[in-house]
């Protein structure tokens, strides 16, 4: 089972604390992967919140490639992290040419655009990267989109960090979520590797998701041409999130009435049984089934934790106002955040999401047996 | 029959016959119970003249002959009287004194069995045994990676949907407007398929109906049953346990003045409203209720004159085409009950259902598709019809399911599956096959026939005499006499039985498959079979 750690701060934070409380969860995974999730960055980026960020791994040849598709369309670069790794990887992690975070500046063309007009055609150019990368296999891409970076490498995730120098000053993040990878398919592809990300939406999970297929075969006839990829049986969750604000334009806390819905006793004596009703039958294709702990982060910058219906996986949040970090163990909440009041952490369980607002105040949590506070004047 | 007379060309002998009945002269006490029982009259008394030569050692005495007569069974080698294997004979007997046996090789009987140029007909179903759902294995197992359910602890929901859902863009926008919503039924995934009033017994359908009545209100499983095509008897239809049925509407219109008329004192919407375009046993040929079971009351229910056979066209008659048959159709049944009850059409498994799909998939109104493969049961058709026509539903609905994942409407028009479900006995493993393959929901007919009223009918062909009216265990048969073999309550019994006991194994199969929550439809990363064809057909795994 993979192991999950997230945080959210209100000075930015080192990636380092996550890779730390990974290693601390290492009996829990194996090393043979990292992914890093970082948004509301500090450091050099702090001053560009509005400018899209490329994060993925290039091949010299890739780089090339790159700089051609991106000067044709306009994309000046306006900042570059340049990640210099020595010349031999450690063991277990391979050798590559190029970890590109680079921040552009929109094409002159695109000034007049709406923001939502901008970010959908960030996605499009991301899966056209892709798609490019897929064809040479020369690029990888994570992401590119303001104010987020992203990071995936096999190998043990302190490995990873020491040798892509993750410790470096001016890398920091106030919302950072970090997988360390436990192998269940041999060949590792990157494209599986948690967090994922679309338009501003990450989750990762860990736990085997049986209901991907039917799921999957949902999202992907949605016409929507993101929902694509699924290397992962977990990318689902990520699209699902997705799918219900943008598509749907509900509240977080519908999401775990779509994944995991009342049964009908419960729904009976539910305030918003009639909405709720609907909302399972149109988006029954939808549920999981678990084993699964999912965290994910939204736009707004809130961070929140859920359960599959059985909970069956574990996960924990805690911190003290200004400072939460969501947990697979405990051990890798005490390793972030020593100094909180233990008494108040919280494992959500099979009914509870756990949120951490945009202002970093407390954990609120809320319960699918309560009224929807989006439907409650309704 | 003298050995020195010209034998006629269709004069068989017991050898020629399919069945061969063995009678033990020892045992038999002459009760005279088993030719009383015989529903075909294949056996009669028997009277035996048997010839002793004497001779003995002392020659003084000379040799002679004695002539005794015994008493016993004699089978009878008339083409219309041959031995349907049924063996109530058998189950009558005191003395298990007489059984039947089958030939050991091809019976000769089919090559005369067309006399008057009439065609065999029969009940029953397709005489094939097994079949590719029987092959189907369960392969994904959760191990370690994500632990199994606990069939006996965990919480389970497996129920289906019953009607035409939305896609949640729409309905969530529908709802806040109060815009129209097709209604949906939550019902459990086995339905009890259309079997008529009029070809099943008054004591069957009470016990199917009494069973079912009780899944619902004391178990909280919502089963449902459907009519088939003969109307339904008016107490239901004006009782609360309408809604727990649906009525079905085929082409001769059977029943409908019945049930029109009693729709302003309806206490309860029925369930659904089937429209029978077409059944798996028989494809492209009508429903047939003979004459032999038109009685009064049936005659009555379906507003005919009584003793008259009761064909049904093989299509809707005031149709041309499938604009017509299915949008006109489904929409006219929607305004008869206020558009709150959902209408969708059966059809025969074929080549052409996807046709069919495609067309609903365009028709706001369809509230699903059912479709009956061929193997499926029926009371009366042609034996070629039921041998040789059809579609297996296998691969039917895995098309139809991708179909409707190509076009983005899995979750919207359901798709029910019927025809040989659980024939070789594996009703839980066939049906979650079914499911896994697209299907949100499976119909049986002969299953419950067999499991829940000790039906013989079978494969190679036992008994099946459904459609003369002669049923030997009352199931299908309108003679008093007959029926009255058939506890209403026995029925009911087992229906239950049935279903508690399907339960259990779908969980069995489910649970390990860690899924709980919600029905695996289309979950076909689950499903292997040892035939690289059929996998690939099914686009499921091959595994060996
Ligand atoms: S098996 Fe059935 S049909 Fe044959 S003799 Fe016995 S009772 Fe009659
Ligand atoms: S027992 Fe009755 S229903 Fe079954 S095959 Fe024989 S006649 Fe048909």
């Amino acid at each position: 089972m993979c192991r999950l750690f997230a945080i959210t701060s209100e000075e930015p934070l080192s990636p380092m604390l996550a890779i730390d409380a990974l290693d601390v969860m290492r009996e829990g995974h194996d090393g043979s992967g990292v992914g890093l999730f970082l948004r509301d960055l500090g450091g050099p980026f702090d001053h560009m919140k509005e400018a899209p960020i490329l994060s993925g791994i290039f091949t010299d040849e890739g780089i090339k490639r790159l700089d051609d598709f991106m000067m044709n369309i306009g994309f000046l670069t306006k900042f570059r992290m340049s990640i210099r790794v020595p010349k031999t990887p450690p063991p277990g992690v391979p050798k590559r040419d190029v970890y590109l975070i680079r921040a552009y500046d929109y094409p002159e063309a695109w000034e007049q655009l709406a923001n939502e007009e901008k970010y959908a055609r960030l996605l499009i150019l991301r899966l056209e990267l892709r798609k490019m990368g897929e064809e040479n296999g020369d690029m990888i891409v994570f992401s590119f989109w303001p104010d987020v970076i992203m990071i995936k490498e096999i190998g043990d995730p302190y490995r990873v960090a020491q040798h892509l120098g993750l410790d470096r000053e001016d890398l920091g993040a106030r919302v950072i979520m970090a997988q360390g990878r436990q192998n269940t398919n041999y060949a590792i592809n990157l494209y599986a590797c948690h967090p994922f990300f679309i338009e501003g939406f990450a989750t990762m999970t860990n736990g085997e998701n049986t209901a991907f297929i039917p799921i999957k075969e949902y999202l992907m006839s949605r016409g929507f041409h993101g929902y694509i990829g699924y290397n992962s049986d977990s990318e689902v969750f990520t699209h699902i999130l997705h799918y219900m604000k943008k598509k749907l334009d509900l509240g977080l806390e519908t999401y775990k009435h779509i994944i995991t819905p009342l049964q009908e006793d419960d729904l009976e004596s539910h305030p918003n049984a009639d909405f709720l009703r609907h909302l399972k039958r149109t988006c029954r294709r939808l549920i999981i089934d678990g084993p699964n702990c999912v965290i994910g982060s939204l736009p707004d910058h809130s961070l929140f934790m859920v359960q599959d219906r059985k909970k069956l996986r574990p996960g924990v949040v805690g911190g003290r106002p200004g400072m939460y970090a969501f947990s697979s163990e405990i051990c890798g909440l005490d390793a972030a955040i020593p100094d909180r009041d233990k008494s108040q952490d919280f494992q959500p369980m099979h009914l509870d999401t756990a949120i951490v607002r945009p202002d970093r105040q407390e954990v609120h949590t809320c319960s699918q047996t309560q009224p929807l506070p989006y439907l409650r004047s309704a | 029959m003298q050995s020195n007379t010209a034998v006629t060309v269709s004069t068989l002998s017991v050898k020629d016959l399919p069945w061969q009945i063995l009678w033990s002269k020892d045992k038999c006490t002459l009760c005279g119970r088993c030719t009383a029982v015989c529903p075909v009259h294949a056996i009669e008394l028997g009277v035996f003249r048997k010839r002793r030569v004497r001779a003995s050692l002392n020659f003084s005495e000379p040799p002679g002959n004695a002539f005794d007569i015994y008493h016993g069974i004699r089978q009878r080698t008339d083409p219309a009287y041959a031995c349907i294997g049924c063996a109530m004979c058998n189950m009558v007997c005191p003395n298990t004194a007489i059984t039947p046996c089958r030939s050991d090789e091809a019976d000769k009987l089919r090559y005369h069995i067309d006399r008057g140029g009439q065609p065999r007909r029969r009940g029953g179903r397709r005489n094939v045994a097994g079949g590719v759902l029987d092959r189907i294995k369960f392969i994904r197992i959760s191990m370690l990676t994500d632990p199994a359910l606990d069939a006996g602890r965990h919480e389970f929901e497996l129920r289906t949907l019953l009607g035409r859902v939305l896609p949640p863009e729409e309905n969530l926008k529908f709802l806040s407007e109060n815009g129209w919503i097709p209604p949906v039924r939550e019902i459990y995934p086995l339905i009890i398929g259309s079997m008529s009033f009029g070809a099943l017994s008054p004591t069957m359908w009470e016990g199917l109906q009494l069973g079912v009545t009780y899944l619902n209100e004391e178990l909280k499983m919502p089963v449902r049953i459907c009519t088939g095509e003969g109307g339904c008897p008016p107490r239901l239809l004006r009782s609360r346990f309408l809604k727990y049925v649906i009525l079905q509407i085929a082409s001769g219109y059977f029943g409908w003045d019945e049930i029109i008329h009693a729709l302003p004192e309806m206490k309860e919407d029925p369930c659904a409203i089937e429209i029978k375009y077409g059944q798996g046993a028989k494809p492209g040929d009508g429903g047939l209720l003979m004459w032999y079971k038109v009685n009064k009351l049936i005659a009555a229910i379906r507003g005919v004159p009584e003793g008259v056979s009761l064909p049904s066209p093989p299509t809707h008659q005031t149709q041309y085409s499938i604009e017509e048959s299915v949008a006109k159709m489904i929409q006219s049944m929607y305004m008869a009950w206020g558009f709150r009850v959902p209408v969708y059409p059966k059809i025969s498994g074929s080549s052409t259902a996807l046709a069919v799909l495609n067309n609903l998939t365009r028709n706001p109104f369809a509230a699903g598709l059912a479709i009956d493969g061929e193997d499926g049961g029926t009371g009366a058709a042609y034996n070629v019809s039921m041998n040789h026509m059809g579609h297996p539903i296998a691969s039917n609905i895995r098309d139809c399911y991708l179909n409707l994942v190509k076009l983005g409407d899995q979750n919207e028009i359901p798709l029910f599956a019927g025809g040989g479900v659980g024939k070789s006995g594996n009703l839980a493993a066939n049906a979650a096959a079914l499911i896994m393959l697209g299907a949100s929901g499976v119909q049986i007919g002969k299953y419950i026939m067999q499991a829940a009223a000790g039906c013989l009918g079978s494969e190679t062909d036992r008994c099946n005499v459904c459609n003369i009216g002669l049923c030997p265990k009352g199931i299908t048969s309108q003679d008093p006499r007959l029926y009255r073999r058939l506890d209403v309550d026995d029925v009911a019994q087992r229906v239950v039985d049935v279903y508690l006991s399907f339960d259990t194994e779908l969980k069995k199969i489910v649970a390990p498959l860690g899924r709980s929550t919600s029905l695996p439809i289309g979950m076909s990363d689950a499903l292997g079979i040892d035939d690289r064809a059929a996998a690939d057909r099914l686009s499921i795994q091959y595994v060996v």
